[in-house]
């Protein structure tokens, strides 16, 4: 009883642990994409001893320390509890949303199965969706309690934007679904591990690459980033739902934006690139095609798959960065036009067409 | 189910309930349903209806509640002055309330007929393995509950164009 209540919450602890490491060192990543992007060094002034790297240490220690220090400014005339209410609301979701991935298969210790996710559902991918779907209410929220025409007018963007990509979205994990037979991440994870002919790794992008650029494309649009940051477009809007926000709470939307990156890229590596599938590698070692077959013991297996896992998810990340500063932004019509004549009917053609795919192969078999 | 743990949700759940409808400002109001929709996918939960809980949050939680407040927000509602009802509006209302109390309570103490047999009594017994799983209520929906399933779809297809027409309709 006990045993397992402790099993639980190490996982918890060591997901939390991973989401905000990789929450802390996505600003640095963002910094230094930037300036690799517009051909420039950047960030290259929180060297510590002359290290230039020790700055990811600066940057995760100096920047949560200055946010925490600085003055909490509330305007007048707002709703004082819907103010304070809304950066919470805007991170627990994303938070929540990490405890369904599954980040390794299985580690054995002392003879017990140890499933590396921290909560393992039925509806998984289902259950992502949910709380991704309720991060809407901290940006609503937010534009609403400032008192601010920016914040406003960023808010009711923002609403409506989540809400339109949203199914987009949903359509293109629904083709996923299909395609799996199941809801439950690590069982996807799981059926991504055999090869086809023997070679090629049976994983998600193969089968589905439409599906992979929609989710990705609604994906980016889900966090607000560039092309579609217009709930928070600098240049219209100042900062839109997020104006009037300083010091922690101003840090708490910075984290839920950074989180929903790395939630954004887990997703990705868990359904089209195969978790935490490492090619040719088995539960007891490497098994090559060519014949080779290299035997591991469990926990260095277990260690590598989760090595894997991080690697493809800060890949994915750093996918989103260079997206985010190499397009600029979409018109507001243009936005929507994309989202409802653009990404709907290719995902229900997807769809459509998967279930057609899944239906002959069922009859052939 | 946990008694205790129901007792605390109940009590958060009727407590958010009333919230809806005694808030005076229209966007507390439809953030209490936010919370009261939140905590009733919990109650779900618990009662190992994963699938259901998930679609809750999702549909009502995530969706329609946005829209209510994206119109909130667009048509900037402020708050409501608090206006009395009339004297029989009133008597009518406590009257209809009391009976539908009435109501409520007679059929939770005492179920209106008694279990007939061991299979109906047994209602506090264990669920069976898979209950609530995505794959025993896709069964069941797609067999059992086809032409319900279908109907409803149908209908939904039918509100969507009626909506779209009637959207149209200001252009021309």
């Amino acid at each position: 009883m006990w045993i397992v209540i402790g099993i639980a919450a190490v996982k918890t602890l060591v997901v939390i642990a991973m989401v905000m490491g990789l929450a802390g060192t996505l600003g640095w990543i963002e910094r230094k994409g930037s300036a690799y992007i517009q051909d420039r060094v950047g960030a290259n002034r929180a060297s510590v001893f002359g290290i230039a790297a020790a700055g990811l240490v600066n940057t995760i220690m100096a920047d949560p320390l200055k946010f925490l220090t600085k003055e909490d400014v509330i305007p007048t005339g707002v709703d004082r509890l819907l103010h304070t209410l809304a950066p919470c609301v805007s991170l627990f979701p994303v938070l929540v949303a990490f405890a369904a991935i599954p980040f390794g298969d299985v580690l054995q210790v002392g003879g017990r199965d140890i499933n590396l996710q921290a909560v393992s559902l039925n509806v998984g991918i289902l259950f992502i969706l949910a709380m991704l779907s309720l991060g809407v209410y901290g940006i609503v929220l937010g534009g609403w309690a400032s008192n601010n025409r920016f914040s406003l007018l960023g808010g009711i963007r923002g609403s409506a934007q989540m809400i339109s990509y949203e199914i987009g979205m949903g359509l293109s994990l629904v083709a996923m679904v299909m395609t799996f037979g199941t809801l439950d991440l690590q069982e996807m994870v799981r059926a991504q591990g055999h090869l086809i002919g023997g070679v090629l790794p049976a994983w998600g992008i193969i089968y589905q690459p439409l599906a992979f650029l929609i989710f990705l494309t609604a994906g980016i649009a889900e966090s607000k980033r560039a092309p579609f940051d217009l709930p928070e477009a600098e240049s219209e809007l100042v900062a839109g739902y997020f104006t009037e926000y300083s010091g922690v709470k101003y840090l708490m939307y910075f984290m839920s934006d950074f989180i929903e990156i790395a939630v954004v890229a887990a997703l990705v590596t868990t359904l089209f690139f195969g978790g935490w599938q490492i090619p040719y590698l088995l539960r007891d070692g490497f098994h090559f095609p060519w014949g080779t077959v290299a035997l591991l013991p469990q926990a260095v297996v277990a260690v590598l798959q989760i090595v894997a896992f991080l690697l493809k998810v800060v890949f994915f990340c750093w996918v989103q960065v260079l997206i985010r500063w190499t397009l600029p932004r979409l018109r507001y019509d243009q936005l929507m036009a994309f989202g409802w004549k653009g990404l709907l009917p290719i995902s229900l053609v997807n769809v459509l067409a998967t279930a057609v795919v899944v239906l002959l192969l069922q009859a052939s078999a | 189910m946990n008694p205790g743990l129901f007792c605390i949700l109940a009590v958060l759940l009727v407590a958010s309930a009333l919230s809806v409808i005694l808030q005076p400002s229209p966007i507390r109001s439809a953030l209490s349903l936010v919370v009261t929709l939140f905590l009733l996918a919990v109650t779900f939960l618990l009662l190992d209806a994963q699938l259901i809980a998930a679609l809750q949050v999702i549909v009502y939680a995530g969706a329609i509640v946005v829209l209510f407040l994206f119109v909130i927000m667009l048509l900037n509602l402020q708050e409501e002055p608090r206006v009395m009802a009339r004297f029989g509006t009133q008597c009518a209302a406590v009257l209809l309330g009391s009976l539908f109390l009435l109501a409520l309570v007679r059929f939770a103490v005492a179920p209106l007929r008694p279990p007939a047999s061991a299979a109906t009594a047994g209602m506090a017994a264990a669920v069976p393995p898979g209950f609530g799983s995505v794959a025993t209520l896709a069964n069941l929906l797609f067999t059992h509950f086809l032409l319900a399933f279908e109907i409803t779809s149908v209908l939904l297809l039918v509100a969507i164009v009626g909506a779209v027409v009637l959207a149209k309709r200001r252009l021309v």
